[in-house]
């Protein structure tokens, strides 16, 4: 533990912690997920691989920009293939990398959780970031509480210089220790800018395959590793305790505060000279700085963002401690929300912002984009009245309106399982439709196609084939025929896949033509068994942004009908000029871009090429 | 205890995805960086892409912990699209804060999707004037348009900058240097235009932007519509044309086949399966009815 000794008033304190370090020769902007990659790159890792999701995407694409001769790096199938593969790099000796978002760790679990036991050869970490808050995400996990569960230490950086620093630090700590190390990142880590120093690239010196009987995981391997896996826990606990990077900033004694990552960027923001212990990691406990710490001061009070990971920790301890009673357990936090959570515990005046303007926020909700090729599967859906069960994607936000075309929605590859388990229930009466993306499909999606046919489920699976990653921003994957550097590889065949596995029922139509979508998809349920229908149309953002000629209205033809509303094309809005009640409809020329399913759906044929209406 | 002597400067750039709000918060970073001030800028996105709300938060100053600026701190709100703007109010320092807005409207499909009689858009309401009555530093240029004048939509986020540059302290020679790291080098003589187009626009004496119509609600009417579907059942032959057709899937095929209203409440009065019917099967009537005789149920079906 280090001690910070600093002015009680950040006056004129330019001497104070980072700031020097962080403003001085050599520092450039970066995010989070710059920084890691930085860190990774710099560490000598040899092999990284992940699985494209916010907010964790970037670092991937960051060590992509790195020389290929200097490390590997590539796009897996899924998260745990991602860190099977980052592990057997591990076991062959070099330093190897994993990155995921906090619900990839659920898949690559299975993996992580007797890795711990089996211990490295070359460092192994891992960047899981979580989202509190859920800006992009289906639920807002705290994967602190996995790090135990795993026996996996988790360390967490406060901004992008710790993020970098922290990544080289989990190198040293994984091969001293003999264990994966998890840095654990949030969306506001990952997507903040910040000053960053960066260092030299240190290649590793690989020793090679190392035979040794823990390397294959076995009741009789396992029974023995375990207890060196506890003891491994209460050694960097110590260790924890004597580094600098556990940091306690003298201050008035009345109130201690402890705290790590974020969170503590929060409390500097707003609070000023009470005693602060920082914690570089969060798992396992530095329990003697924590003691030494809580003897200290009259109070303590722990501040953390999702659950009361540390204040449960410490309060086992012994101590009387507070932390979930004045901040919340969901949601990210926020100078404001820590702000009043000190107010709440009597070490702050509430802050009453006066509110300007009194009026109802505009709801924008995110949309599918003009020309979205997921867009027409749905409205055939939607006309179909078909039960879907949907997956992870863009195409999600087809539950909303005004489409509303999606009944369930779970986790990557969710969508077929849960349709068999629909079907299965025997009560439904609407045909039963699994809708899936390319890249769900091959994340988790085809594991669950091979258990409807196997057990002869009657549901239909729409696979929506946009070549790419979308929702993550365009991410290639092996159904795409090229890797993350780029270069060209086997492209996977979805018609062959789904032969292979033995459906039966099988057509692949253009996502654009909803005539035939609508007659393939309704044919499709109507088939008794697993019927695939496959529907093929690029991305309209990525690899390549889209744009064909704009369509416009003719006013005097169109009858307000509202069809065309029902695409929810954010290219389509009302018009001032109405008939009958209600508002007649126009297109915004410069983000339409030319898809043509408001021209199929028009019922008065008055959407029209913008061209032939103003020929100039 | 929380006293501090000199914060840090708080800037907020909200838009629509796609709008540039993250190159333009780029600019703004660099440019602070290279004043030697500690600079944190933080963003989301994600879904945001999809057309949603973007934000971004740029900090600056000597000492800048949190990366997220605190609600009512923002020194300067800059709106690339005005709903957004207005969003992101309440973060502006109540009496000092600057608030920057380009009058361009980006009316999302979610606002559009009333589809009662006389529907109202969901848009902001709010014209330039209703905010400099409350906001005195309020900048409501219309960039877009300006920048459509200039040849070239993309920078009207330029002209925004080219303002913004008038409320901070920055040299304009250190905006002109920085400005070229960050746009397309074909598009730097527009850029360059734009952003001194900016800078005049403040200089001259404008009226508030009121050609920005506000949609008030009106007076509700004394008379409301009902609407009423009159089905000839001899007439259908089951050929499904008008359930698939309607906007509002309000139509089904009955256990006899027979065309049925089955949710009357969503009937629009549309007329779309009036005149798709090959078989003249459905009337579509529509009356004027006094507002107190109307009931939850506004549409009923008729039989012939």
């Amino acid at each position: 533990m280090s001690e910070v000794i600093e002015p009680r008033v950040s006056s004129n304190a330019p001497e104070s912690l980072n700031i020097i370090t962080q403003t001085g020769q050599g520092a450039r902007p970066m995010t989070g997920n710059e920084a890691i990659a930085r860190g990774v790159w710099e560490a000598g890792c040899r092999v990284a691989a992940a699985y494209p999701g916010t907010p964790s995407t970037e670092i991937l694409e960051n060590l992509a920009k790195y020389p290929s001769q200097d490390l590997h790096a590539q796009w897996s199938t899924n998260e745990k293939i991602a860190l099977d593969v980052a592990y057997g790099a591990s076991y062959g000796g070099v330093r190897a990398f994993c990155a995921m978002k906090h619900v990839g760790l659920n898949v690559a679990a299975d993996a992580l959780l007797t890795q711990a036991y089996i211990g490295v050869n070359g460092g192994m970490v891992l960047a899981v970031c979580d989202d509190p808050g859920i800006h992009s995400s289906q639920n807002e996990q705290d994967t602190r509480l996995f790090g135990k569960l795993a026996n996996v230490p988790v360390l967490e950086p406060s901004d992008a210089q710790e993020a970098l620093d922290y990544t080289r630090w989990a190198y040293e700590l994984s091969e001293q220790f003999d264990t994966p190390i998890i840095v654990r990142s949030t969306t506001r880590i990952a997507h903040t800018r910040s000053p960053v120093v960066v260092g030299e690239r240190q290649e590793f010196e690989s020793q090679g395959f190392v035979e040794r009987p823990e390397n294959i995981a076995l009741p009789t391997t396992a029974r023995r590793r375990h207890p060196v896996v506890i003891e491994r826990e209460s050694l960097m606990e110590t260790y924890f305790s004597e580094s600098a990077k556990t940091q306690w900033i003298k201050g008035d004694t009345s109130v201690g505060i402890i705290t790590a990552g974020m969170s503590y960027s929060y409390v500097r923001e707003v609070l000023q000279g009470f005693s602060i212990l920082k914690l570089p990691a969060s798992f396992p406990l530095a329990r003697d700085s924590v003691r030494e710490f809580c003897d200290s001061v009259e109070r303590v009070i722990v501040v953390e963002e999702l659950e009361p990971f540390l204040e449960t920790e410490i309060a086992a301890m012994g101590y009387k401690v507070e932390g979930k009673v004045f901040f919340p357990r969901a949601g990210e936090l926020s100078p404001e929300l820590v702000h009043e959570g000190f107010a709440k515990a009597g070490l702050l005046e509430s802050r009453k912002i006066k509110s300007m303007l009194n009026f109802d926020e505009l709801v924008r909700p995110p949309v599918l984009c003009s020309g979205c090729p997921h867009t027409g599967g749905y409205m055939a859906l939607r006309a179909l009245d078909a039960r879907v069960a949907g997956d992870i994607g863009c195409y999600t936000l087809a539950a909303m309106q005004p489409l509303q075309a999606m009944d369930t929605c779970v986790s990557m590859g969710s969508s077929i399982g849960t349709a068999v388990g629909l079907a299965k229930a025997g009560n439904e009466t609407r045909p039963i439709v699994a809708t899936i993306g390319d890249s769900t499909f091959l994340h988790g999606g085809i594991p669950g196609l091979i258990d409807a046919v196997y057990n002869q489920a009657n549901i239909t699976v729409l696979l929506l084939n946009n070549s790419t990653t979308a929702m993550t921003g365009g991410q290639d994957h092996p159904g795409t025929g090229r890797t993350l550097r780029g270069d060209e590889t086997h492209q996977v065949n979805y018609a062959e896949v789904c032969r292979a596995v033995g459906v039966k029922s099988l057509k692949e139509v253009d996502s654009y033509d909803l005539g035939v979508l609508y007659q393939a998809i309704r044919e499709a349920t109507e088939y008794k068994g697993v019927s695939v229908v496959i529907a093929n149309r690029p991305c309209v953002l990525d690899p390549v942004k889209i744009k064909g000629p704009a369509f416009q209205i003719r006013a005097e033809g169109c009858t307000a009908c509202q069809s065309c509303m029902n695409l929810g094309c954010p290219a389509l809005s009302w018009s001032d000029e109405m008939l009958d009640g209600h508002h007649k409809i126009k297109i915004d020329e410069t983000s339409c871009i030319g898809c043509t399913l408001c021209v199929q759906i028009c019922p008065s044929d008055c959407i029209r090429p913008a061209l032939e209406l103003n020929p100039s | 205890m929380n006293a501090t002597v000199t914060g840090p400067t708080n800037v907020l750039i909200v838009g629509v995805g796609g709008q540039g709000v993250i190159m333009v918060s780029k600019i703004l970073a660099r440019l602070s960086q290279q004043q030697g001030l500690q600079v944190k800028q933080s963003e989301v996105h994600g879904m945001a892409k999809r057309g949603g709300s973007v934000f971004s938060h740029i900090r600056f100053g000597e000492e800048v912990w949190s990366p997220t600026i605190p609600m009512g701190e923002a020194d300067v709100v800059l709106g690339l699209e005005w709903a957004e703007g207005l969003r992101w109010l309440r973060y502006l320092k109540p009496d000092s804060g600057t608030f920057i807005s380009d009058t361009k409207r980006i009316v999302p499909p979610f606002s559009c999707r009333d589809r009662q009689h006389d529907a109202k858009h969901g848009y902001a309401h709010h014209t330039v004037a209703d905010i400099v009555a409350q906001v005195p530093n309020t900048f409501a240029p219309d960039a877009t348009g300006m920048a459509i004048e200039l040849g070239n939509e993309r920078v009207a986020n330029t002209i925004l900058l080219g303002v913004l540059s008038t409320v901070m302290d920055f040299p304009v020679k250190d905006w002109l240097k920085v400005l070229p790291e960050f746009v397309p080098a074909k598009t730097l003589e527009t850029n360059l235009k734009a952003f001194k187009a900016g800078r005049a626009w403040t200089k001259k004496p404008h009226e508030p932007d009121l050609r920005q119509t506000t949609v008030q609600a009106q007076a509700g009417p004394l008379m409301r519509r009902q609407v009423s579907l009159e089905i000839t059942e001899e007439w259908c032959k089951s050929c499904d044309i008008c359930v698939k057709m309607c906007p509002e899937r309000c139509l089904a095929l009955d256990q006899r086949q027979i065309v049925k209203l089955v949710k009357p409440q969503a009937c629009t009065g549309c007329r779309v399966c009036e005149w798709l019917c090959p078989d003249f099967a459905i009337a579509v009537h529509v009356e004027a009815v006094p507002a107190e005789n109307i009931s939850v149920v506004t549409a009923t079906e008729v039989r012939v």
